[in-house]
């Protein structure tokens, strides 16, 4: 009974902390301003098929694409056992579903070899990651907590999925001691560790099957609580973070509509504008994003694979489009923090999103190439965020390296980028 | 040029209408290099009979490297003027010789009123060649390495990575790719109003980083299609002093050169 409501609490507890967390999430990205992108609602569910559900952006490294296959099938797959472990859990049971005796052989024997592909590829992802010299995965931005962060997630996958394992084995072998009333035959996977286990006497294996169950879901609630955290909320955010991506040729840049009204009454007083929403040109602060963008940035893998296509990055400058991502969600959770700790009211903190977190050397670096859009395995567009920083510094502040000014003042009196009169354009057919 | 070309206001004035308006762009009409690209853009329009003119001093700037510097304003008051002259000569297809007036022409001005078909040179040309119009003979290019580099405007941005090569491969040309090509081709460096800026602080430029691409695959020339990439890869060229064994030329250039015109 004691476990049943320890049990019970412990369900209630991390529902509570990701529900908190849902809130918080969701608030910051409402932050940003709406965006137009519920339109063409066909294409949107292609894209988001194809790109998240199938993952067909990242079988350009078709080894690496596997290996993250496996490991988001078994996620997936091996959580169907989660239904079981609630029941028992809440009922004090042992294994409720044994009774199904062919169906749950099944099943149980499809989890293991999951567990087990889950388990290989996270070795690989770790020593990959920490003694692959993989450039990406070395980076300035890639320092501190976001490399913490995918070992974290990467060890604790791999002890999940051991203890699950283990339990089963441990399991199997109480089953022909006939010293459980849940009996379960041998399994494809856990029969390997079977006989680490078997001099271990009924009491010590009870015991072990006892703690693997409950290191299993105190660790998958908690893994759970800890992905809304961190960068692997990509699991559940890619699929939005596809569905609003943009549909528009990928070379193209929006028209600010609020430019576009004032144009259209500078070039004719007269004329009809429909009115849009207006808070400043460009983006200074992430409240000036779109909600979408926002929401991309929170849905990033870090994987680094727009930085390592990015000629800028390449070439050593500052700049890396997967910094731009993170910085966009460091700042919104700087301002969703300071607006918890303040009752929900928002006090200007005299920061923005440029200069303190992306600097002009980083937005000017930019040669909106679009390899990092490209390369992206979720859509997400850095270089869309790097273009409305630069609207902001011109619009607003009338920013710009001088060669660049000079260039404005060459295509507005000349209609070229260069000082070249207009009536020389055609020279050449005379040439 | 020996053959005249006539612009819309001369159409108009002679009360015709020209099939395709040809868009030379600003650096194809002001920079020495790229005026070599335009005139060979002319002469296939003109030796395949097809029926073109040019906007001459009503031509302005597409308003790009405003937009991507930015300069949404700057971009927008462009476009509208544009938009007025090419609507008023009622355009209806534009070919242009720049892979970023073709993106902007093409996606960002339908949003604003203008709506035209906007297609590419090295489209144009595999079209004419695809249709008979042109035919390459002769074989100045047999044999000979080639490698393309693609403009991230025409490629990344607008998904056209065949019919550059479909042009080299008609020149009966070795086509040799490198090792980061099409949708993995890098950017050289030029975009994003780079061209009017000098480069952030770095290890290296862009266009240092491309070259050392090219010159792995050993080619005779370096094409593109677009006349910035031509500048930079061109600069390229010669920072590692390989200015006597590689040629680079837009692909507009060696159809005119194989077709001797
Ligand atoms: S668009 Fe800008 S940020 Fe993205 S890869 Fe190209 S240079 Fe880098
Ligand atoms: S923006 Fe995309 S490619 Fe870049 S790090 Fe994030 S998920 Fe990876």
């Amino acid at each position: 009974m004691i476990s049943q409501i320890i049990f019970a609490l412990l369900l209630v507890v991390s529902g509570f902390f990701i529900f908190k967390r849902y809130q918080f999430v969701k608030g910051n990205i409402l932050l940003g301003q709406k965006g137009p992108e519920t339109d063409r609602k066909g294409e949107r569910l292609k894209t988001m098929i194809l790109v998240a559900f199938g993952q067909g952006k990242m079988f350009s490294r078709p080894f690496v694409a596997l290996m993250h296959l496996i490991i988001y099938i078994g996620f997936v797959v091996i959580n169907i056992e989660l239904i079981e472990i609630i029941v028992d859990g809440l009922t004090g049971e042992h294994r409720s579903f044994v009774g199904f005796r062919g169906y749950y052989r099944l099943l149980i024997n499809l989890f293991e070899v999951l567990a087990g592909l889950v388990i290989i590829a996270c070795v690989v992802f770790l020593i990959r990651r920490n003694f692959g010299k993989i450039k990406r995965f070395q980076s300035a931005e890639m320092k501190t907590w976001p490399k913490r962060d995918a070992n974290i997630i990467l060890i604790t996958e791999i002890l999940l999925m051991k203890a699950f394992l283990i339990m089963n084995a441990a399991d199997s072998i109480l089953t022909v001691r006939s010293a459980t009333p849940a009996r379960v035959p041998s399994f494809w996977v856990s029969q390997i560790s079977q006989p680490f286990l078997k001099p271990l006497s009924t009491g010590a294996l009870e015991g072990l099957s006892h703690f693997c169950w409950w290191f299993h879901i105190v660790g998958i609630l908690g893994f759970i609580v800890y992905l809304s955290y961190s960068k692997h909320l990509h699991i559940l955010l890619a699929f939005p973070t596809t569905y609003f991506s943009k549909l528009q040729s990928p070379g193209s840049l929006s028209n600010d509509k609020a430019v576009t009204n004032e144009v259209k009454l500078m070039l004719d007083p007269n004329a009809i504008v429909e009115p849009v929403e207006f808070t400043r040109f460009g983006v200074k602060d992430v409240s000036d994003m779109k909600r979408t963008q926002l929401l991309s940035a929170y849905s990033c893998t870090e994987c680094g694979r727009c930085t390592s296509a990015c000629p800028a990055n390449q070439t050593g400058k500052l700049l890396s489009p997967r910094k731009v991502m993170m910085d966009v969600r460091d700042r919104m959770e700087e301002i969703g923090n300071a607006k918890a700790a303040n009752k929900g009211v928002w006090i200007e903190d005299g920061k923005s999103l440029i200069r303190d977190y992306i600097s002009e050397e980083e937005v000017w670096a930019c040669t909106t190439c679009n390899a990092c859009t490209d390369a992206c395995p979720i859509n997400i567009n850095p270089m869309e965020v790097l273009v409305d920083l630069r609207r902001y510094l011109i619009m607003e502040e009338s920013k710009s390296p001088d060669s660049i000014t000079s260039m404005f003042n060459n295509v507005e009196n000349n209609g070229a980028p260069w000082a070249m009169s207009a009536m020389n354009r055609a020279d050449w057919t005379n040439e | 040029m020996d053959f005249k070309i006539r612009t819309m206001a001369d159409c108009m004035a002679e009360g015709t209408t020209p099939d395709v308006l040809f868009w030379v762009g600003c650096a194809g009409s002001f920079d020495d290099r790229a005026k070599k690209i335009t005139k060979a853009i002319a002469k296939i329009l003109h030796h395949t009979n097809t029926s073109f003119a040019i906007l001459g001093s009503e031509e302005s700037c597409t308003g790009d490297p405003a937009k991507r510097a930015g300069n949404e304003f700057l971009f927008q008051m462009m476009a509208m003027q544009n938009i007025s002259v090419l609507n008023a000569y009622e355009v209806k297809k534009i070919v242009t010789g720049c892979p970023h007036c073709f993106n902007t022409l093409k996606n960002e001005y339908p949003e604003l009123g203008g709506n035209y078909e906007v297609i590419h040179h090295t489209q144009l040309i595999q079209e004419l060649l695809n249709t008979g119009k042109l035919k390459i003979e002769g074989g100045e290019f047999k044999g000979k390495k080639i490698t393309f580099h693609d403009p991230c405007y025409l490629g990344r941005g607008n998904g056209e990575y065949e019919a550059p090569r479909q042009l080299i491969q008609a020149l009966d040309a070795e086509l040799v790719e490198m090792k980061r090509c099409k949708t993995n081709g890098l950017c050289c460096g030029a975009g994003g109003a780079q061209m009017f800026k000098e480069a952030e602080k770095g290890t290296k430029e862009i266009n240092v980083e491309r070259m050392e691409d090219a010159l792995a695959v050993k080619p005779s020339v370096i094409a593109t299609g677009c006349p910035f990439c031509n500048t930079m890869m061109t600069d390229g060229v010669k920072h590692f002093e390989q200015e006597h064994t590689i040629a680079v030329k837009d692909i507009a250039e060696l159809i005119a050169e194989a077709v001797d015109l």
